[in-house]
């Protein structure tokens, strides 16, 4: 199988990703696209792995993920102390921080 | 060029008297008292405050009788020594022990300066012991004496320096004490002012001064006496560079001395207390500049060229002085142009090269006595008549103080040269050798100075006869009555030693040339000169003059009344509109020194304002707006943060592919 048809997935999945994380303003579904964005990345990391019959990418991928789930725990723990606070999950009324 | 090799080379250049500073040993060690004695005192006085109020004028006499007495001892030191062995030199500590440019601060106690110690600790105590009683209801006494023992402390320094660049500092101190002095009632606007124009004006000259001595170390590599002097004696420096140094020193001269053409400032000096007008303005500090030429004798003896200047300045001053002299009312005023042209005579006199140093000098010790002593006259006249100066509201005072107007009328005498008084012999050898320079020059030299000699008989007799004869012009009864009566004893006393010093000092000195037989060593040989017109002849022309002056004074101010108010509709000659304005000194430094100075101020203020502060302030503004603009873009939305990351991204690997793909 071509192995560019992986590429081209994960480009798909990345720009999905990173339009999801411009457009929308719920915090749980941009956190989501961020998401969708890493593992597109861990995609690429792989298919390069293997066009180039080395361990590298697969390694990096692994890291990339328990970055993502840590990443995770601090990004949710902010987003419920949020919510607590404003009863409110979207990103644009977090803009106390500006000129 | 070593010290010692200096010195020969300057002892052969004067006709074989030997000039060696001797190392000091014995009494001569102590010199550096003369100076540190009233230095104590000034500080004691500055320092002590208000604790010293009480005994503070009594401490300042003392420390300058202190001194005086030690220059005594020095001077008679220095007479047991033989003739050609009385420059006694002693090195006190190195000053600035740079390499290839060594500076030692040393004293030299030789003929010169011996005179000058006598003078100026002499007269200083007399006026110390003036001032006791004349600023007896001033407030601020102890300071007056804190000031005047500084004054003697710097002007000691000036005259016993062993390089010039001591002498510098001594030259500053004096115009630093000089200053302090003028403005000592610094209430008045008019002493606040003048206190200023004389240190201006001092700066001026002051710089010539510091030039010719710059150019002293870089072409002789030295500041000391010796070594200049051997140098510039030894023809080992260049004409031109000689001359200029010359004029160099001579322009420090004219504004110490107030010569023209920085004469301007000594008038208005006289804003400051009288006695200080006496020992500063006319007797001692004002004669600083002969002595600064006197002692440089080696090298105007170079420079024929600077020599003229010197006579020309000296003869210009002499006519500036005396016809402003005639045109004021203001006692002070009148004697302070008087010095002015007096110093005018000494110039003269040190500008007709060796045949003139000692006439210089001993016309200025003369004029120290009588011009002292005129001043002390003229404050005790002030103090009986409450601080009035218009001779046209005095008349008539002889009866009421009988002791000033003998002591004054000495000492006027002497200054209009009365036959047998100080400045007959004096002023009379001035003139005598002026004309015997010989040549149209000379004859023009000597008739200034004999015309000059009359102008001053004629305002000096004004100013007596104003002032101590004629009606009573002052208010007898009314708001304004004046009480005029004798001043204490410790003002009368000091006025009758001046006196007797100006009717006898002058005899003394050319009683068998006594003070040029004395000074020959420092200054040279003055030799026979060549007389064209017998001395006895000019002797005779120089009384004619003088008596003519004294009768056109006594015709116009004795035989007719004097207003006690000028009349406005009074008409008066073209010479006396100038003279009553300084002959327009003032106008001219205005015009051309003050008014140019101020719009180049005003054009820099403008220039800093606009241009350098306009850049400034622009640039500021410019990154003030624009981070003001830019700030706008941080919106707090994180996703446009995001958007803004996006592109950046997506333009930099953007870039990385084009350049990859180039």
């Amino acid at each position: 199988m071509n192995p560019a048809n992986y590429l081209i997935l994960s480009g798909l999945l990345f720009t999905i990703g990173a339009t999801g994380v411009l457009v929308r303003r719920n915090a749980i579904v941009v956190f989501m696209s961020i998401e969708l964005m890493l593992n597109a990345v861990n995609l690429t990391l792989v298919t390069f792995s293997r066009i180039h019959g080395t361990l590298e990418g697969q390694i990096m991928a692994f890291f990339v993920m328990v970055v993502a789930a840590a990443e995770v725990v601090v990004g949710l723990a902010i987003i419920l102390a949020i919510f607590r606070t404003r009863r409110s999950a979207s990103v644009d009324d977090v803009n106390l921080l500006k000129y | 060029m070593s010290a010692g090799g200096a010195a020969i080379l300057a002892a052969d250049e004067h006709g074989g008297a030997a000039v060696h500073y001797a190392a000091a040993s014995g009494a001569f060690s102590l010199t550096w008292l003369l100076i540190a004695l009233p230095l104590a005192g000034a500080a004691v006085l500055l320092l002590g405050g208000r604790r010293t109020d009480r005994w503070g004028h009594l401490l300042g006499t003392l420390t300058a009788a202190a001194s005086f007495v030690v220059g005594l001892v020095l001077f008679f030191g220095l007479l047991d020594r033989s003739g050609d062995d009385r420059a006694v030199s002693q090195h006190l500590y190195s000053w600035i022990p740079v390499n290839g440019f060594q500076v030692d601060v040393g004293l030299l106690f030789d003929q010169l300066s011996a005179v000058f110690v006598l003078l100026i600790t002499g007269v200083g105590t007399l006026i110390h012991i003036y001032s006791i009683g004349y600023m007896s209801h001033d407030p601020g006494r102890r300071r007056f004496f804190a000031y005047m023992n500084l004054f003697l402390a710097s002007m000691l320094l000036l005259v016993l320096g062993n390089n010039f660049l001591v002498l510098y500092g001594g030259w500053e101190l004096v115009g630093l004490s000089s200053f302090l002095l003028i403005k000592f009632w610094e209430y008045k606007p008019a002493a606040a002012t003048a206190a200023n124009k004389a240190f201006y004006m001092n700066r001026v000259g002051d710089v010539g001064l510091a030039l010719a001595i710059m150019f002293m170390f870089s072409t002789v590599g030295s500041t000391n006496y010796d070594s200049v002097f051997g140098a510039a004696a030894a023809d080992v420096i260049g004409y031109g560079t000689i001359t200029a140094m010359a004029l160099l020193l001579l322009l420090g001269a004219c504004g110490k001395s107030g010569q023209f053409p920085l004469q301007a400032w000594l008038p208005d000096a006289m804003e400051g207390p009288t006695p200080i007008s006496a020992l500063i303005h006319a007797a001692t500090m004002v004669t600083a500049g002969v002595y600064l030429i006197v002692r440089a004798a080696p090298i105007f003896d170079q420079t024929q060229a600077a020599r003229t200047v010197v006579l020309i300045i000296g003869a210009v001053t002499i006519l500036i002085g005396c016809v402003i002299g005639c045109a004021y009312d203001d006692i002070k005023k009148v004697l302070a142009y008087s010095t002015v042209s007096q110093i005018g005579y000494m110039f003269l006199a040190v500008g007709l090269g060796p045949a003139g140093y000692a006439l210089g000098i001993m016309h200025l010790l003369a004029h120290g006595f009588f011009k002292a002593g005129l001043f002390l006259g003229s404050g005790s006249v002030i103090h009986g008549m409450d601080g009035e100066q218009d001779m046209r509201r005095y008349g008539g005072l002889w009866r009421h103080m009988p002791i000033t107007w003998v002591t004054f009328g000495l000492g006027y005498l002497a200054i209009i040269g009365f036959p047998g008084l100080s400045g007959f012999f004096t002023k009379d050898r001035i003139i005598e050798t002026a004309l015997a320079k010989g040549g149209t020059s000379g004859y023009i030299y000597g008739g200034v100075a004999l015309l000059g000699a009359g102008i001053t008989a004629f305002y000096m007799t004004r100013l007596f006869l104003m002032t101590f004869h004629g009606k009573a012009r002052w208010e007898h009864d009314g708001p304004e009555a004046k009480h005029p009566h004798e001043s204490p004893a410790t003002m009368t006393g000091p006025m009758m030693l001046l006196a007797v010093g100006s009717v006898f000092a002058g005899g003394l000195f050319v009683l068998g040339s006594s003070m040029q037989n004395w000074l020959a060593p420092v200054v040279g040989e003055h030799g026979e000169a060549h007389h064209d017109i017998s001395p006895a002849v000019v002797t005779a022309l120089v009384l004619v003059v003088s008596a003519g002056g004294f009768a056109g004074a006594y015709l116009r101010y004795q035989l007719r009344p004097v207003e006690a108010v000028a009349r406005p509709d009074a008409e008066v000659s073209v010479v006396t509109v100038a003279a009553r304005r300084d002959l327009y000194a003032n106008t001219f430094n205005e015009v051309v020194a003050m008014r140019p100075g101020q719009y180049l101020t005003r054009f820099l203020v403008w220039a800093d304002n606009v241009g350098i502060d306009g850049f400034v302030r622009g640039s500021a503004a410019a990154v003030g707006g624009l981070s003001g603009r830019l700030r706008r873009t941080q919106t707090g939305f994180v996703r446009s943060y995001a958007l803004s990351m996006l592109g950046g991204t997506v333009l930099v690997v953007g870039a990385l592919l084009l350049t990859r793909a180039g």
